[in-house]
């Protein structure tokens, strides 16, 4: 008979729980199908130069890492200051995907911000992106010496990121190149 | 009559609804005009992501909408486009989610939560129907009780 009375608190435990990981969780944070496979191809024209196409075989042998954004996006903007530093302290490529842009404000903003990219890619109708997987600007890919994407990020990168996650991993892989 | 014109009108807003995000195409036949509708209800839009590919106005929803068209106008088959989409994505696109170990609870989940439900009223009833004291057709009082 007391027992009876537990059963609503346990459902009820049993409901928070579930709610409980719920709110946890990050549903924007697809996981993308492409961690652990090969990149795919770029072949774009650059942003600076259109006569010179970027693709992604140049980069093969050493790793290097892609990251994708655009001028409209707010959170870019953001992230921005991290890459700029990142390209000041390490010596791993940071290759551009400019995403569904207008060229000369792509250019304005690396002329007022900085340019941390060995080179931008711009992707003005942002087929390729479809290919990448890009449905949210920022994203950061970084891709081993073999061109095996290793790890993604969707959304900003912050300090967090960038000293947990990418900072070691770019370590490892060009240990791995080396 | 008034509910006539309440009943047209709420099924032309309806109408509006699910015509929302879709562009006026040329199909070579029916069928992929059949397929083209069939996937862009069955892919999620990853920027808004409680809204198919037709019904979302995101950029990236027309892209895909587009990508769709063409893959289909090439002669491509349904499977490949979802395969497609699957490569990019993930399983997270389709709204129909294969059968697999970590979707299992999702598909028989509603089916198991019935059958717990059955058992109850199933346990329910009986219990009800057997308790003593209560009005039981099948009782015969002794003669020595009269």
């Amino acid at each position: 008979m007391k027992a009876k009375f537990l059963i609503p608190l346990l459902i009820f435990l049993v409901i928070s729980g579930f709610l409980g990981v719920g709110l946890v969780l990050d549903p924007k944070e697809v996981p993308s199908p492409l961690v652990g496979k090969p990149a795919p191809a770029l072949s774009l024209p650059a942003l600076d130069n259109p006569e010179r196409i970027v693709t992604t075989e140049e980069f093969l042998g050493k790793p290097w890492m892609l990251n994708v954004w655009a001028t409209w996006c707010v959170s870019c903007r953001a992230e921005h200051r991290l890459l700029v530093e990142m390209a000041k302290h390490t010596d791993i490529p940071i290759v551009g995907l400019d995403y569904k842009d207008d060229a000369d404000d792509a250019k304005q903003w690396l002329r007022q911000l900085g340019d941390p990219y060995a080179v931008t890619a711009f992707d003005e109708k942002g087929r390729i992106a479809i290919d990448w997987g890009v449905y949210g600007t920022p994203e950061t890919y970084l891709i081993d010496k073999e061109g095996i994407i290793r790890f993604k990020q969707i959304g900003p990168i912050d300090a967090k990121v960038m000293q947990e996650k990418i900072l070691p991993l770019v370590k490892q892989l060009q240990e791995e190149a080396a | 009559m008034k509910k006539l014109i309440l009943t047209t009108l709420l099924l032309l807003s309806w109408a509006g609804v699910s015509l929302g995000g879709i562009e006026t195409r040329q199909f070579e036949s029916p069928e992929q005009e059949t397929a083209y509708k069939e996937l862009v209800f069955e892919l999620r839009c990853l920027v808004c992501q409680n809204q198919n590919l037709a019904d979302s106005n995101a950029e990236l929803a027309v892209d895909l909408r587009n990508e769709v068209y063409r893959m289909l106008k090439e002669g491509k088959s349904k499977r490949e486009v979802l395969d497609f989409m699957v490569a990019r994505y993930g399983e997270f696109v389709l709204y129909r989610p294969p059968v697999d170990k970590a979707t299992a609870l999702l598909w028989f989940g509603p089916v198991i939560m019935l059958a717990i439900g059955l058992l109850i009223v199933i346990l329910f009833i009986r219990r009800h129907r057997n308790r003593p004291g209560e009005n039981d057709p099948d009782e015969i009082i002794p003669e020595d009780d009269y």
